[in-house]
């Protein structure tokens, strides 16, 4: 048996962006919304350990947040303008308040949610922590530790979203398929940012913070069951599985970084493997590549091998090439090396980080200083990784990279 | 419905003025955007401003009056003019933005007006 606040907080986790999503429609404000769900669940936590969980936390939360609102209303309409645009409550629903029975949950609305949040008007930034506040139901401290900003920066970024999105009049509607393509890039893309940086933090001591992995895969799943036709949406659901797979091996017991080809292979999660490969082959069999699907499938040759030698790095090379085809950024660039050094050798390597204007990034030193030692130039080596470990901010990443360092002065 | 201003930038160094021969066919892109937004019946207001140095500054504190030549802030971008719509959200009006942007060749800012009662 669990403990009534465990079981309260795990409700809260899965029901709050969903109640505030429909909450969203029915007051048509968002601040009124997240207050509203606040209220309810305050009321649940008083009332659920004495009285027992209701069969449908969901339905009981928004019934009851809708009643909250109703509360406010009526003691804030002449305080606070946002409550005085709430009058059509009033109007309809207050009459047959007590009779209505509980609120439906529409899905659509957390697609209308995910939509505004991560509208194109608003930027990356605040797209992000938006998504995380209103969809995720996470602190306002907790986004701000997770992106290692101060609390009062993360409050004003959110405000500031928040006010854009009503001084704007932005709609709560999930766009037309016509738009969909150019409206679902800053989606996906606020998805995967909040993956990416769950996987491997950008900074601070930890490398990995799981509950923005969780985050993204739970807002990728839900993607895909409600846009099932997006082939990028299923990608990028298969990218964030397979690469979340190989979580359990990242970190040794003393909690150094251990890389791909040293990982014990054995600690990847298999579930998660197969549905990762089952997502690729549906979505690749259409036949309309995309950069998440293209990547998911480079996920899925490395999860194919039973040890980093059995890699099938002429496939890797080939889908990297196709994925600069699509995304022609450095970054893939330097990706594409690391896998034609496998294939080619280090030299092959090393001709392929030329011109790459990656100087400020540290990961394009330590590649080019792995090439460097396996050609031998052990100096230029020594040279590139210490300006990788200058540029990493990432405290397990800086370690790694140190002893990596430490082992190629030893060839010397 | 919203009331939004959508304001043209006018960015020398990003994008210079056309040429003297090209304006005519700028003209009529604008005035035929400008008719689309009355078609629609989404069109309040538009104006076309005269160059930036063309301004005045005018400041009254405490009943003192100052007067400077040109306009208040010296920047590189400055406002060409600015048309009025009242739509029904920010994505409509960001496609009008577009297809004026598409137009005039310059960026346009898209920014709402204060809810309030009509003056």
């Amino acid at each position: 048996m669990t403990a009534p606040s465990e079981r309260l907080g795990r409700i809260y986790q899965q029901e709050a962006g969903r109640c505030i999503a429909t909450m969203v429609r029915v007051l048509g404000d968002l601040d009124a919304a997240e207050d509203a769900v606040a209220d309810a669940f305050a009321v649940a936590a008083k009332r659920w350990p004495v009285e027992g969980f209701p069969a449908n936390p969901g339905g009981w939360i928004t019934t009851t947040a809708r009643n909250k609102a109703i509360d406010r209303h009526r003691r804030e309409a002449k305080r606070h303008d946002r409550y005085q645009e709430l009058h059509h409550l009033e109007q309809g629903d207050v009459a047959t308040a007590a009779n209505l029975g509980e609120l439906d949950v529409v899905d659509d609305d957390q697609l209308r949610l995910i939509f505004l949040c991560c509208h194109p008007a608003l930027g990356p930034d605040a797209q992000v922590a938006l998504t995380l506040r209103l969809l995720g139901g996470l602190e306002t401290s907790e986004i701000a530790r997770a992106f290692l900003v101060p609390e009062a920066t993360m409050a004003q970024r959110i405000v500031r979203a928040k006010r854009k999105i009503r001084d704007n009049h932005v709609a709560y509607r999930v766009p037309e398929a016509d738009e969909l393509p150019t409206r679902l890039v800053p989606v996906l893309g606020t998805v995967y940012l909040m993956f990416s940086e769950g996987h491997t933090a950008t900074a601070g001591p930890d490398l990995m913070r799981p509950e923005l992995t969780t985050e993204a895969i739970r807002l990728g799943r839900l993607l895909a069951g409600l846009l099932p036709d997006e082939h990028e949406i299923i990608g990028l659901l298969a990218l964030m599985l397979l690469t979340e797979s190989r979580r359990p091996a990242r970190l040794s017991d003393t909690g150094e970084l251990i890389t791909l080809s040293n990982q014990n292979r054995g600690l990847w999660d298999a579930t998660r493997i197969a549905e990762g490969h089952r997502l690729v082959r549906a979505c690749l069999r259409h036949n309309r590549p995309g950069k998440y699907q293209i990547q998911a499938a480079i996920a899925a040759v490395h999860a194919d091998a039973a040890t980093a030698e059995d890699t099938d790095w002429s496939q890797i090379v080939a889908l990297y090439d196709q994925l600069l085809a699509v995304l022609p950024q450095d970054i893939v660039a330097l990706n594409r090396a690391i896998a034609v050094a496998e294939l080619s050798g280090p030299a092959a390597g090393l001709e392929a980080l030329t011109g790459l204007a990656l100087e400020r990034y540290h990961l394009f030193h330590a590649t080019r200083g792995e090439f460097l030692a396996r050609l031998g130039r052990v100096d230029d080596a020594q040279v590139a990784l210490s300006r990788a470990i200058e540029l990493a901010d990432n405290e397990a990443e800086v370690c790694h990279l140190t002893t990596r360092l430490s082992h190629i002065a030893q060839m010397a | 419905m919203a009331t939004y201003a959508l304001t043209v930038f006018q960015d020398e160094v990003r994008s210079p003025m056309p040429a003297p021969e090209d304006i005519p066919e700028v003209m009529a892109k604008v005035g035929a955007h400008q008719e689309e937004l009355k078609a629609a019946g989404v069109w309040v207001f538009f104006g076309a401003l005269t160059a930036a140095d063309s301004a005045t500054v005018v400041q009254s504190v405490d009943g003192e009056l100052s007067m400077t030549d040109g306009p208040y802030i010296e920047a590189r971008e400055q406002i060409g003019g600015f048309t009025v719509i009242d739509v029904a959200g920010l994505d409509e009006a960001l496609e009008w933005a577009r297809k004026g942007s598409e137009a005039c060749g310059w960026p346009i800012e898209v920014r709402p007006f204060m809810d309030g009662p009509p003056t």
